[in-house]
């Protein structure tokens, strides 16, 4: 079995003291959190770090709260306190509906939201669901904070805007009344990453009519979200014709690669079907919600 | 470094360095072989222990990432020769045939009747999903963690909660 290189290993006990400990182990240095990204990583020996700073004694990182119109989750939030809140389930459901198909329980166990958001892995469900929950990531240095939109926070394929020194501290997604929201997968076998992904909130008017909607999807290689299929739902009042268009637009967006979980065509035709299938549970969800 | 753990309710403390794995000092430093190792790709699930009473992949978990806490492996299973209702329903249902998977089966098995002492047979794909059995098809392993939740122990332990809760 692979074994990682070698490193020092240091726990921080605080925000502040992870920022201290950063600093004086220097560059090489790398917070792990659940470590279910970052481990496997160094077992095979893609990532080498010098310094490994322990954050799960950060509990400060470890809530769920409601703040007005805002839910604040923390970083150090593992997936199976995610999937266990009932709050979050009553809010959003669309990360009961990706939790769900994230790794295995075992894994769930150990993994973060923090964690997940900073891996930045394209197959990433949190990341999709995160966009389109409209959500902000709150990251923290030494020389203060800064709260950044998921395109902002998101550079590119495993790269983000968390400095060296920083820490990705907190979630914050905006709850909004006569909203609805779901995910769904299509998996090899349980526990795998996404073939293809779609994630879709829908915020409905008074009148019935889409008020605001916003569809990402994951492994498909859309940065950002599907804004042409957006686009035209936005004002409209929501039924069958207009999700299969919306699914030929976020399909015509997508621009997967063919690998050993399939073909472009395959994925393309996933695209379609699931931005369609969400749009339709998101949309009955928001029919449901009255309460933000 | 120095770790410290309680492992199976017996405080220990062993030199490794930080880069072992849990699986590794749990059977080469302190010699409890019942956890197997099976992949590099933390899927197989065979090095599932619990870790405060909850199932985790050993192979992903730093030994110093478990400092200062409490790991239960499959030797802790049993309390003497009394072995537990999960060790029983495996001999009772045939849950095992070469054991490579069993010992992680069975913890998580373990870890399951402590939060959900009636769990149907979907909650228990479910929470053995992250681990893979090569023999027995799941529905002997299913069986027997069915025969494990309708043991008298098991069932004791609810009535115990509902007078408490
Ligand atoms: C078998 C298996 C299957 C999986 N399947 C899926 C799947 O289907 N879908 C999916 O989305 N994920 C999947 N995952 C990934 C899983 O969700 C990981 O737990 C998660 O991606 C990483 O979270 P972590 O807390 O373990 O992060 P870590 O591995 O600890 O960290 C990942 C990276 O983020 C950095 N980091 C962590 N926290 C912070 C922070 N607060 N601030 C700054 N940097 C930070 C670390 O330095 C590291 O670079 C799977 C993992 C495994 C092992
Ligand atoms: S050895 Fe395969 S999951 Fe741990
Ligand atoms: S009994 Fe052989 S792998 Fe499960």
């Amino acid at each position: 079995m692979q074994i990682p290189a070698p490193f020092d290993y240091v726990r921080a006990s605080t925000v502040d003291n992870a920022f201290a400990l950063l600093e004086r182990h220097g560059p090489e240095s790398r917070v792990v959190a659940g470590g279910h990204s970052l481990l496997p990583m160094m077992k095979l020996r893609l990532a080498r770090p010098e310094c490994l700073v322990d954050i799960n004694d950060v509990f400060e990182l470890d809530f769920v709260l409601r703040d007005g119109d805002t839910l604040r989750i923390g970083a150090m939030t593992r997936h199976s306190t995610l999937l266990e809140s009932a709050e979050i389930a009553r809010l959003f459901p669309i990360v009961g509906d990706a939790e769900r198909v994230i790794a295995d329980p075992t894994v769930r166990n150990r993994g973060t939201i923090g964690g997940s958001l900073c891996q930045a892995d394209p197959a990433k469900d949190l990341s999709t669901v995160c966009k389109v929950l409209g959500a902000q990531a709150v990251v923290r240095g030494p020389a203060g904070e800064r709260l950044l939109s998921m395109s902002e926070f998101h550079r590119g394929p495993y790269e983000t805007a968390v400095a060296h020194n920083e820490l990705l501290c907190e979630v914050r997604i905006p709850i909004r009344a006569r909203s609805g929201s779901a995910y769904e997968k299509v998996e090899r076998r349980v526990g795998d990453w996404a073939v293809v992904a779609a994630g879709a909130s829908v915020t409905l008017a008074a009148d019935g009519t889409i008020d605001d909607v916003r569809i990402g999807l994951t492994a498909v290689g859309i940065v950002g979200t599907a804004t042409e299929a957006e686009a035209v739902l936005r004002g409209r009042h929501p039924g069958e014709d207009l999700f299969v268009e919306a699914g030929r637009l976020a399909a015509l967006a997508s621009d997967p690669v063919a690998d050993q979980r399939g073909p472009v065509d395959y994925k393309r035709h996933l695209a379609d079907e699931l931005t369609r299938r969400v749009l339709r549970r998101a949309t009955a969800r928001a029919t449901e919600t009255q309460e933000g | 470094m120095q770790i410290s753990m309680t492992v199976n309710g017996k405080d220990i403390t062993e030199e490794a360095e930080p880069r072992v794995l849990l699986v590794h000092f749990i059977r080469d430093v302190l010699r409890l072989t019942g956890s197997h190792r099976g992949c590099d790709t933390s899927n197989c699930g065979t090095c599932v222990v619990l870790m405060d009473g909850q199932s985790v992949k050993s192979c992903t978990v730093l030994a110093a990432m478990a400092d200062g806490h409490s790991i239960t492996t499959v030797e802790g299973l049993a309390s003497g020769a009394t072995l537990d209702p999960v060790q029983q329903g495996f001999m009772e249902e045939h849950g095992l045939q070469c054991g490579f998977c069993t010992p992680g089966m069975m913890l998580t098995a373990r870890a399951l009747l402590d939060n959900n002492p009636h769990p149907d047979e979907g909650e228990i794909r479910e929470a053995i999903s992250g681990q893979m059995c090569r023999c027995t098809g799941y529905a002997t392993i299913v069986r027997s963690v069915q025969w494990a939740a309708q043991h008298p122990a098991t069932q004791e332990e609810t009535a115990g909660e509902e007078v408490t809760a």
